[in-house]
Order: structure tokens, then sequence, then C-alpha cells
């Protein structure tokens, strides 16, 4: 079980770098108002929204519970429509099964729908490294792909860039532009449109990933808006279809229920554009769809989640929207968490699949604020999961010795009362005194880091516990 | 060992189950009688309300949309239509037998049948039915309705029957389900919810439309039910 490049050792320097990065800043404050906004108005116009995340809480949690039993199912189903099932239990596995279709296709060029386990298991460069091109089609994708970056939103790939660098990069990667830059973002989406649509057409293999597995039919079914993802399986000789092993649900009515929160969730649409349930390859009389239907059932660790700490992660549908509640992730943005998987959901996912020793900072990167928690559709406890997360790294000595030494200082004060309260009121009335004229302070003394980004209200009046205890 | 076998074998050692007989039983039972879930209450109304609602929701993601008398009025909607938007009167036309029989002349169409071509500019496919609740069109594909109708062509004209025009997914599914009994197979190959025009935020966020499927989408609908006279 590995993540595609993951680098979230470093999240404290990313971090530091992103924040420090202001083109990066105004890119992710756009981030705010839109997603949120528009997930609480559509939460707001379906007054049984929160039943229908309840109710898809249930279908998630059966479907864990018989998990192998609707895998066989779902395998059975895609046989009977004339697809193949491949299984691979690691990203090594799911790798060399989609270069063996590609082969046995003589393909040379591979369409893609954006998708997240592609990501993680790093089909592209493994194909470019067997000397087929993978092209990626969602327009996100395919601007972090001219970039060579991984995505920084699992739903909006290329948040972190604006207008101007898309155009510097579609300058940099588009002939026919002759070094000339787009400023106007109709001109750059006709632009894409016309190279991407070459793409599809001389592609020979499509891949996608899915956001559901449907037992009963077979289906495999992807929500997209842009409709790349149905190009990309229509057009190409072959279709292959790369999903985690936990999406799979038992029938149509399961999967309709959760479709009908995960675009609210997402980006507060009340369906995508377009919802795509596919069967199997092309059938007689049909006058176009792919020859060949491959679903590589990916496992990778997901099989190891269940009945431990962190099972409820595999509810997962990736609308993102807990990305877009979390402050840490608004600050420091996708990239800093150096794992596909970012945010709340890849802050537990990403130590979960790669290993806390790979991402032991990332539960460290929360304020547990609870908010991600309270938008998830599947109502995940995430919260709850890095607190977990920090246990096992504190009892693994895992924390750097700073946040040790602090936390034994912190651990030694609050078990004695008395001398609790008089530092801390110490404490208040010295950064009281101080703060009185401008009722905050811009730096601190050993806070420096904290304040670089903010500023400390100074103390007014008496602390809590001297209030509580005169009344 | 095989891989299937070590991922099922990891799955089950995590999940044991005391009464593996009901277990599969109740798995087996919930697939073969796919049971419905809470459906929204906003399209438990009437009917010509649901039709409204269909149109509220279709328009409210920028379907365009115009009402005929009867089917062989269509062609020269469709090419109306066409000239209000200053394109030719040329489509591709999906080989459905309900397209087959209409009188292209009259609209002084050129029409193509069949999947269409990639530099084709508009597309004329016939929806299997449409769902209320969010103003989605629902394609079945098959010779009668190729999927590439639905994405490659920029403008994408669909023709429904008023009574083609169902409150939620679940009544989709329950037809699509009839429909394939005694056809051999269950599904079609590609069930479409199209709901709206392509559309994309990846550049900062700002909604721009027709990425890589169709810019517009043009419903014409056929009065084929006598209204609820009031």
């Amino acid at each position: 079980m590995t993540i595609h490049q993951v680098t979230a050792s470093r999240f404290p320097e990313q971090a530091r770098a992103a924040l420090a990065d202001p083109v990066l800043q105004g890119n992710l404050s756009r981030l705010k108002g839109n997603f949120l906004t528009r997930r609480a108005n559509a939460r707001a116009s379906l007054p049984e929204f929160d039943d229908l995340r309840d109710e898809g809480i249930a279908i998630k949690r059966h479907t864990l519970a018989h998990l192998d039993l609707y895998l066989e199912a779902f395998e059975a189903s895609v046989v009977g429509t004339g697809g193949h099932v491949h299984w691979a239990s690691s990203a090594a596995e799911a790798r060399e099964i989609v270069l063996g279709i590609c082969r046995g296709l003589d393909a040379r060029t591979v369409s893609k729908g954006k998708t997240m386990v592609g990501e993680e298991i790093g089909i592209n460069p493994f194909l470019e490294s067997h000397g087929i091109e993978p092209v990626e089609t969602d327009l996100g994708e395919y601007i972090i792909q001219l970039a060579d970056e991984p995505p920084s939103h699992i739903i909006a790939p290329a948040i972190h860039k604006n207008r101007q660098q898309v155009g510097r990069l579609f300058a940099d990667h588009h002939p026919h532009l002759e070094g000339r830059v787009l400023t106007d973002i109709d001109d750059m989406l006709a632009d894409a449109r016309s190279v991407l649509r070459r793409r599809f057409l001389e592609a020979d293999v499509g891949i996608t990933g899915a956001n559901f597995l449907i037992a009963e039919t077979g289906q495999t079914v992807i929500v997209t808006n842009e409709g790349n993802g149905d190009l990309t399986q229509l057009l190409p000789k072959a279709h292959i279809v790369l999903a985690g092993i936990e999406k799979v649900v038992p029938t149509l009515e399961d999967a309709t229920t959760l479709l009908r929160v995960l675009a609210r969730s997402a980006t507060g649409q009340e369906m995508s554009a377009y919802t795509t349930f596919s069967a199997g390859p092309r059938r007689e009389g049909d006058p176009d769809g792919p020859r060949a239907f491959h679903v590589v059932l990916v496992d990778n660790g997901r099989s190891e989640l269940l009945d431990g700490p962190t099972e409820d992660i595999l509810r997962c549908i990736r609308c993102g929207c807990c990305l877009n509640a979390c402050p840490v992730y608004g600050k420091v943005g996708g990239h800093a968490y150096g794992s596909n998987y970012s945010g709340p959901m890849g802050a537990v996912l990403t130590p979960s699949l790669a290993g806390l020793a790979e991402a032991h900072h990332l539960p460290n990167a929360s304020t547990l604020c609870g908010r991600c928690k309270e938008v998830c559709p599947m109502r995940i406890p995430i919260p709850a999961m890095l607190r977990h997360f920090r246990e096992e790294e504190a009892s693994a000595g895992m924390a750097p010795a700073a946040a040790r030494r602090g936390l034994a200082l912190w651990a030694m004060l609050a078990r004695r009362p008395a001398l609790w309260r008089r530092v801390t009121s110490l404490a208040t009335t010295v950064l009281g005194l101080l703060g009185r004229r401008r009722g905050r302070f811009s730096t601190l003394p050993l806070a420096g880091a904290w304040t670089a980004g903010r500023d400390m209200p100074a103390p007014q009046g008496l602390s809590f516990q001297s209030r509580w205890a005169r009344r | 060992m095989n891989t299937r076998e070590t991922i099922l074998g990891r799955v089950r050692a995590r999940r044991p189950r005391p009464d593996e007989a009901a277990a599969r039983e109740a798995v087996a039972s919930r697939l073969a009688r796919h049971e419905r879930h809470l459906i929204p209450a906003r399209t438990n109304i009437d009917r010509e309300a649901l039709v409204t609602l269909f149109a509220e929701k279709a328009g409210a993601v920028d379907v365009t949309m115009e009402t005929v008398a009867d089917e062989t009025a269509v062609p020269e909607a469709i090419a109306r239509y066409l000239r209000g938007r200053n394109l030719p009167a040329e489509a591709a036309v999906a080989g459905h037998p309900d397209l087959d029989r209409l009188d292209w002349s009259r609209g002084t169409m050129t029409v193509r049948r069949g999947a269409p071509g990639d530099r084709e500019r508009v597309g004329v496919n016939r929806p299997f039915c449409a769902v209320a609740e969010t103003g989605t069109l629902v394609f079945a594909s098959g010779r009668q309705s190729p999927a590439t109708m639905n994405f490659l062509p920029e403008t994408h004209v669909a023709v429904l029957r008023r009574s083609e025009i169902v409150a939620g997914y679940e009544d989709a599914w329950d037809l699509l389900r009839a429909a394939g009994r005694g056809s051999g197979a269950a599904l079609p190959r590609t069930v479409n919810l199209v709901t709206g025009t392509s559309r994309t935020g990846d550049i900062e966020q700002i909604l721009q439309k027709g990425v890589h499927g169709p810019k517009f989408v043009h419903l014409v609908v056929i009065e084929d039910e006598a209204s609820i006279a009031r």
C-alpha cells in the first residue's frame, strides 16, 4: 500500500512555503465563498438533505459490512454484460494490469477522465515510462498535467492556478499559439476544447475513475460537469475503469440516494451536468462505444482499514467539501499536504494508506474545529480519527522534540491546579497590560510562527476560572 | 492464491460474520428487491405541476425549451431554433424510429442519420425519458440513440414527449428495467443523465459553458398528453 509521490513528511516546510506565496494565497482566497455558499444553498432548497445523508451512511455501512459479497456480485454482473474485472492488491499490481491492457491493444495514447485512484497509483508516469502517452482531459487535470504538478484539490485540481498562470502554460505547450499568451478565459476554453478534442479522437484507450460501482447491474458510474469522462470512455477502443474496492454499492437505488447528496456537497449543484452509468462494451447494433470494458478493483490498503479506527473513511464519496470547509486547507492549499488526497479527508486517508511514519504531520494540520465532520455528507468523524493518529504519533515517539517538550510542560502544569492558576493569571495580567493600547499582538515572543499569519487578541479582564470563582 | 482471493480473504478476515448464510441471504434479497429509499417530496405533486417543475429545473441549468402540438411540427421547430442561433439547417439525427418517420424536408433541414462525426455542430437525439426532480434528461444508448450524440456536437437538441416526464430517477430506473425485460440485456450499455450544458469552473472558479460537451441544450417537447382542463 503506497500512494504515489507522497511528500507529507515535509508538510511543515511545504506549508510555510505556501503561506509565503502571495499568488497562491490570492488563488486560494477564491475557494471560500464559492463552493461552501453554494452547498449551503443547495442544502437549504432540499428539506430532506440531512435525512438523505443518514440514508447514505446506512447504505455505506451495510455495504462495508458485506463488502466481499457485494464485490463478488459486482464482478458477476460486469462479466454478465461482457466486461472484465481485474483485482489489484497494490498500486504496482494495478499499474501492471492497466499496462497489460494497453499493450494488448498496441495503445500509444490514452485519454483520461479525472481519477483520484489513478493519481494514487501514479498511473501517468508509469505509462509514460513504458512509451504510452497519457492525456488528462478534465480541464483542471489537463492544466496541472501541463504544469507537471499533482492535483491540489480532489474535485478542483487546478484551484491553485489563476488565469495568468493558465495562459502562460497554454502558451508554452500549445505550439499553434506561437507563444501568444491568452488572457481571456473564454479563449482558453476554446483553445483547450480544440486541442483536447483531437486527443480524444486519437486515443486508443480511455481511462476513467468511478464514483460508484453498482453490484446489482455491473454499472460503473462517473459524475462530471465537462463531459470529458464521457468522450474518454466512448471514443477509444477500450474503456478502463479504475476504482477503489470501497466504491461498490448494492443497487441502482442505493447509488441514487448517494447521488442526491454528492453534487450538492461538492459544487452545490442539484445534479452535476453528466451522470453516466456504463455497463460493459459496445453491443450488437450499437453505433458507438468502446469494444472492450475493463474494471480494475484497487485495494491498495483499503481492506486493512475495515474494522479499524479509520474504517469510516471508506464511506468517503470524494465530494471535497471537507477541504472547502477546512480553515487549514484554506490557508495552505492542497500541495502542502504532500499527497494527492489533501485537506481533512487526506489527513486521514494518507496516513491510513501510506503509513503514519510517512504522514504523521498531516493529522496535526488541523485545529479539530469539526467543520469537516459537520459538512461531510457521510458524517465521517474526521476529528476523532485525527486524534487517533495524534495518539499513535505520540506513543510511537514521532512528534518533534519541541512539541513533546511543550506538551510535557503543559501536562505538568495541567496536573497542578494551583500552579496552573498562578502561571496563567500572571501571563494574562502581563499580556493584558502590554496589549492594553492596541487590544492585540501582531508579534509575540516564542510564538512568532503563530502570529506571522494572524494577530493574538490581548486578554481583557480576569481569566474564566477567576470569574467563575467569583460567581 | 490469486489476487482476487487475497483481497476477498483480507476483507472476510476483518469482517467475520456470525451467520454467513443469513448474510448471503440478506445481500441476495437486497439486490433482487432493489428497494427505493427516501425520495424528495418536491415531486409528490400532480401531473401539471410536475411538468412545470421539470421546465423550471431544466431552465435553471440553461436548457432552452419549445413545446409543439404534435410530432409533425418537430423539424420546423428545430430549423427555426437553428435559424435563431444563426446556424445552418444541418444536423446529425439519431436513428430512432420516432425521428426517422419525421418529414425533415418540412424544416428544409439537411440531416445525416446515425452517430455524429467529430465536426457535427448540431446533434438531434431522442431521450428515453426525463426526470422532473432536477430537470434531467435520461438517454439510453443503442442503435436508436448514440451516446456520442449527447457529447460531440456543440448544440444538443433533444426531442421528448411530454408523457415521458417522470417524477424521480427511481421512476426512470423502473421504466428502463421494464424496457430491458425480454430484450436479453437488463439495462442499456450506457445510461446518460444530462442535467444542463457542459460546464467547468476549473479556471478561477468562474463558470464556463461548453468545455468538452455541448454549449447549448435545446429541448423540443411534443404535447402528447391531454392537458388537465381547469
